[in-house]
Formats: structure tokens, C-alpha cells, sequence
């Protein structure tokens, strides 16, 4: 973890003051590991609850008296098969993967070249701009997507995915670039010069310098950039009204959802299957994540 | 080739590549992808959306000047002054159970325990996974029938005598609400405040136990006032987010009962979208921006300026 620039406070781990003096194992226990399991049993229920329930029969799911809610007796795949098969989920699972990618690709590069221009170039008013647009971050989605419903319709982009890919960058391009300005910060600038002394442009030594070193800080971007697009909503709510255009998250809710009767094994299954890629993606990268998130705050 | 026309090729580059190394133009290059989208879909619809907020457009119609008579409208209509009361019960309670419970799990994980970077990882999954999802299951677990804290309390514990219905009435469903978005926030809250633990230096706890100090005494003078500052920035970011929620209101109960659970945002989309009046959704967006400008202000300044007070001079 000692390349990741933006997380440059020095990482101490804190000696648990009470292990110097009065602490007990059993004050311990008490104090410490069961809170903490506390915490945990909380926090993950709801997930441990979408996967009883995904793999329940509809018999025993609304029958609590004769079965132990908590567990499965025989489980099933029919909510999967169901949700596989009979609806249109992997299609909106396809338009979810090209969306989150295209709009991510579109905001790093973006992202790159704007905090390459602020970090390396320096020109006058330089810091403005980056302030500027790091305070495009603080305008939530919430007040914009009526004025962007009718921009989309006036491009004509209404109902298609491009409408998408081109909307969710106004979050992810703020975001990436002040990333993205920390880690440039953190990259010797007697490199840049070397080159520029051995006669490279400025774009080589973009390509060839500058972004080899900063290769922690794309990835750590382009995480974040793909999760927060995976689990977007407003706006793909406003901007998509056919089914088969729909995201994951949008199309579970609106399409799975119908009349009074909940069909809650498939619901849940739906949820459960639209959380287990962004989960398990997260899972490989969760340091490049947590550093990302941390150094974000600490800038 | 000789060294002669060697220099000639190193002195007169072409023009493209003397242009690329043109020190504005390269400049304007690099920003035009970045600002040119901000401005086209962020800095002109919140110009727009401002406008919209002063005409009667209705979705696929061009809508005339009406001044200010949307938010005249407003100001007359219960649900709209419903929504701001819920707003800010919601923002301020959400933020207060948010906080003081990520802190107190900042502090548990910042002690010496094992499997912590694992640990750490599990319990950011509730801020990974997709909102509407985990919504959609709060939403099963808060079912009037089959809710499966009512079959625990009643069922296993027998500490009620009847199931709880958490949706159906106005209050049940706002705290309900409230849990779930507490749920949710914890993690970021957690984690977040846990980083800014880990850069508190452990010769001062040393220091502090020598002198005497309690625990107590410990957090009040050292942990504290040294997380003042990434606290505050937490804080403006999760009172931002949490102010203009959408996702969990929309799908756990799309502002039902009776809408007495509608936030700002969730009524802004209700009028402006399916109920097709752009401008009134727009009024109620922009309604929301004073609130915005004055919670962001509020908590950044409030906790900021303590640590402006004790000279700290580290960012």
C-alpha cells in the first residue's frame, strides 16, 4: 500500500492505548468483540436475507410456523431460473456492463488529461479550475435530473444508453480528477523534466512517464468510476422508459415489481444477482477502494 | 545518415508536433473533454433547471414565463411543506445515527484485532452494493406479513403481540426509513473516520496514560479535537447525500403512506416525471438548493471552525 500517493499521511497503527495498563481479556470481550459482532450480524443480515430467500421454495418462504425462517430445507434454483429465463435480465445486465464501462473509460480519460493540465501544466487560474471542478461534486444528482431529462430529449438521446454514458461522467469526472491530481502530485516532477531535457513532448511524457507511475491511482478511479455507475438510479429512472433498455437497478424495481403480489423470491434474487458483480469486482481491488475513498476525504 | 541532417530533423519537428507541444493549445486540449461535459450536462441543466422552475413546461411542450407562481403554488400545497419538514427530520436523525454509530465502529476497528483488513473490507459491502438493491430487501424484511424482525419479537421473543406494521402508518414508515438509510451510511462513516484514527499519533495516547488520563478523558481531548477536521468534511459530504436521497424513499415506499414519507427529491421526481409538470418538479429542486447551500455551509463551518480555533494548521 506504500505506493498509493493520495493516502500520503503516514499510516501509524495505533498501539490500542488500554492494551498498556488496565485491560482485562473479559473487559475486553466485552467491550470490543461484542459490539463488533454486533455490527457485523447488522450489517451483513440484509444479504445473508436476499440469499435464504433466493434459494426458498415458495411453500416454505410464506410459511414461518412450519419452517425455520432462518434456513433453507430444500432449496431451490427456480428464482434464478426464473429471473434467467423468463425475463429479460441478461439483457439489462448487458446494458448495465456497457454503460458502467463506457461512462467509465469516457470519465478517465477525461479525468486524465484535465488533472494532467491542472497538476503538470500549470498555467494561470490553474487551481481555480480544479477547485471548479471539484465543486461540480457537490451538486447532487437530485436537483439535475428534471433540467437533464429535457437536455437528453433535446440531443435526442432520450431512452438509448448513450444518454446514460454521457450524464453519469457530470459525477465521476470530479471525482476521478482530484483522484487523479493527488497522484500526479506524489510523481517526482525531475522525471518530467529528464524527458523534456531528452527532447520528449509533452504527450510522450504524458504516455510514457507520468501515466506509467500513476498506474495505482487509474485503477483506484477507475473502480470507484465503475461501482458508482453500476449503482446508479436517478437517472437511469429518468432517462429510460423501454424495458429493454433498462439498467439492474432501475429494472428490478420497475419491471419485477408488478400489481400487489410481490414475487419476493425472484425480487430477491434479482437483487442478489445485481449485487454479486459489483461485489465481486470490489473484492479483488478493495484496497485500491479503500484507499481511494480515505485519500478522497483526507485531499 | 550523417549527423547534419540528423539536427535538421531534431530542430523542425512537424507542425503537428510542434503544436502539440504548444504550451495553451495543449492546455485547452486537455480540458476541453472534462469541462466541455460538466458544462454541457451539469453547468447549463443547473442553469436550466433554474429557469424551468419559473415556467409551467410540461414534458414534450415548451412551457411559458409564469414568474414565480410555481413556487406560490408551493407554499399553499401540504405535501410540499410535508416533504420539506420530512427532509430535514430525515437528513438531521439520519446524520446523528449515522455518525454516532460509524464512530463508534471506527473505534472498535481501530483497536488491536485480528483479520482487520478483512474485517474492514466486509464491512464496506452495505456502501458497495447497488442502493436500490439492498432497498428492495429492506423493503421483504420490512413486509407487514412475513417481516422477519416481527417473527423474531413476536414469534421467538414474545415481546410484542402482534406484527409490526412498518410501512403502513406515517411514523413506522419514516423510522423505518431512517434505519435502513443508517444502514447504509455506517460503513462510509465508519471507514472514513477510522482513516483519519489511524493518523492520530499513539505518543499522545502514551503521553495521556502516563499523565493519568481515563478513556474518557482520552477521546474528549486528544481523539476528538484531532478528528475534528475529517469529520467535518465527512459530515458535509454525508449531510449533501443524505438531503437529497432518492433511492431508498422511491424504493421502499415511493413516498407512501399518503405521502407522508415524500422527501424534497422523491416529490420533485413524482410531479416532474411521470406526473409530466417539469416546471413544478424543477421549483421543488431548486426549493432544495437553499437548504443545500445552508446544511453544507452549517457543517462544514460549525465543526471547521474549532479546528481553526486550536491552530491547527494541517488540512
Amino acid at each position: 500500500m506504500s505506493d498509493i500517493a493520495a493516502d500520503n499521511t503516514p499510516v501509524v497503527e495505533s498501539e490500542g492505548p488500554q492494551l498498556l495498563s488496565w485491560d482485562s481479556r473479559a473487559r475486553r470481550i466485552v467491550t470490543v468483540y461484542i459490539p463488533l459482532v454486533c455490527f457485523l450480524i447488522i450489517l451483513l443480515f440484509p444479504f445473508y436475507w436476499m440469499g435464504v430467500t433466493t434459494f426458498k421454495p415458495n411453500s416454505e418462504l410464506l410459511n414461518y410456523k412450519d419452517n425455520n425462517p432462518f434456513w433453507i430445507r430444500n432449496p431451490t434454483f427456480a428464482n434464478i431460473n426464473k429471473l434467467l429465463f423468463e425475463t429479460d435480465y441478461p439483457r439489462w445486465l448487458v446494458t448495465t456492463m456497457g454503460v458502467a464501462i463506457g461512462s467509465t473509460i469516457l470519465s478517465l480519460l477525461s479525468s486524465v488529461l484535465a488533472a494532467y493540465a491542472i497538476q503538470r501544466l500549470r498555467f494561470r487560474g490553474s487551481d481555480y479550475v480544479g477547485l471548479a471542478i471539484y465543486a461540480a461534486y457537490l451538486v447532487p444528482p437530485s436537483i439535475l435530473f428534471i433540467p437533464l431529462a429535457q437536455v437528453v430529449y433535446q440531443f435526442g438521446l432520450f431512452d438509448t444508453p448513450f444518454a446514460l454514458i454521457l450524464t453519469y461522467p457530470t459525477f465521476l469526472v470530479p471525482f476521478c480528477t482530484w483522484l487523479l491530481i493527488g497522484y500526479f502530485k506524489s510523481i517526482p516532477y525531475e522525471l518530467e523534466e529528464c524527458a523534456l531535457i531528452d527532447g520528449a513532448s509533452r504527450l510522450q511524457i504524458l504516455r510514457r512517464i507520468t501515466l506509467p507511475l500513476a498506474v495505482p491511482g487509474l485503477i483506484s478511479a477507475g473502480i470507484f468510476a465503475f461501482t458508482l455507475s453500476w449503482n446508479e438510479f436517478i437517472y437511469a429512472l429518468a432517462f429510460i422508459s423501454s424495458t429493454e433498455n433498462k439498467t439492474v437497478p432501475v429494472a428490478i424495481l420497475t419491471e419485477l415489481v408488478q400489481g400487489d403480489v410481490y414475487h419476493w423470491g425472484s425480487l430477491m434474487a434479482g437483487a442478489l444477482l445485481g449485487s454479486l458483480p459489483v461485489a465481486i469486482f470490489y473484492m479483488f481491488f478493495v484496497e485500491y477502494y479503500v484507499s481511494s475513498l480515505t485519500g478522497a476525504v483526507k485531499e | 545518415m550523417d549527423a547534419t541532417t540528423w539536427v535538421a530533423k531534431r530542430t523542425k519537428p512537424n507542425w503537428l508536433a510542434r503544436l502539440f507541444d504548444y504550451k495553451p493549445f495543449l492546455i485547452a486540449l486537455c480540458l476541453a473533454p472534462a469541462l466541455g461535459l460538466l458544462l454541457v450536462f451539469l453547468t447549463y441543466p443547473l442553469g436550466l433547471g433554474i429557469y424551468l422552475a419559473f415556467t409551467d413546461t410540461e414534458i414534450g411542450g415548451n412551457g411559458s414565463w409564469v414568474g414565480l407562481e410555481n413556487f406560490i403554488a408551493l407554499a399553499d400545497d401540504p405535501i410540499f411543506i410535508n416533504s420539506i419538514w420530512n427532509t430535514m427530520f430525515y437528513t438531521f436523525t439520519a446524520t446523528v445515527g449515522k455518525f454516532v454509530l460509524g464512530l463508534w465502529l471506527a473505534l472498535l476497528l481501530n483497536q488491536h484485532i485480528p483479520f482487520k483488513s478483512v474485517l474492514r473490507a466486509i464491512i464496506l459491502l452495505p456502501y458497495i452494493v447497488p442502493t436500490v438493491l439492498s432497498a428492495i430487501a429492506f423493503w421483504w424484511i420490512y413486509d407487514p406479513q412475513f417481516s422477519i424482525i416481527s417473527y423474531v419479537l413476536v414469534d421467538q421473543l414474545h415481546i410484542l403481540d402482534h406484527y409490526i406494521d412498518f410501512l403502513g402508518t406515517p411514523w413506522a414508515a419514516r423510522w423505518s426509513l431512517i434505519v435502513a438509510n443508517i444502514w447504509r451510511g455506517i460503513p462510509f462513516v465508519a471507514i472514513t473516520l477510522l482513516a483519519g484514527l489511524q493518523t492520530i499519533s499513539p505518543s499522545l495516547y502514551e503521553a495521556a496514560l502516563l499523565d493519568g488520563a481515563s478513556p474518557w478523558q482520552q477521546f474528549r481531548h486528544i481523539t476528538s479535537p484531532l478528528l475534528m477536521p475529517i469529520l467535518a468534511i465527512v459530515m458535509t459530504f454525508s449531510v449533501l447525500f443524505t438531503f437529497t436521497d432518492f433511492q431508498l424513499v422511491y424504493a421502499i415506499t415511493r413516498g407512501g403512506p399518503l405521502n407522508a414519507t415524500h422527501l424534497m427529491a422523491t416529490l420533485a421526481f413524482q410531479r416532474g416525471i411521470p406526473g409530466a409538470q417539469l416546471g413544478e418538479g424543477a421549483a421543488i429542486a431548486v426549493a432544495m438548493i437553499p437548504f443545500l447551500i445552508f446544511a453544507t455551509l452549517f457543517s462544514y463551518y460549525a465543526l471547521g471552525r474549532r479546528k481553526w480555533q486550536q491552530g491547527s494548521s494541517d488540512e
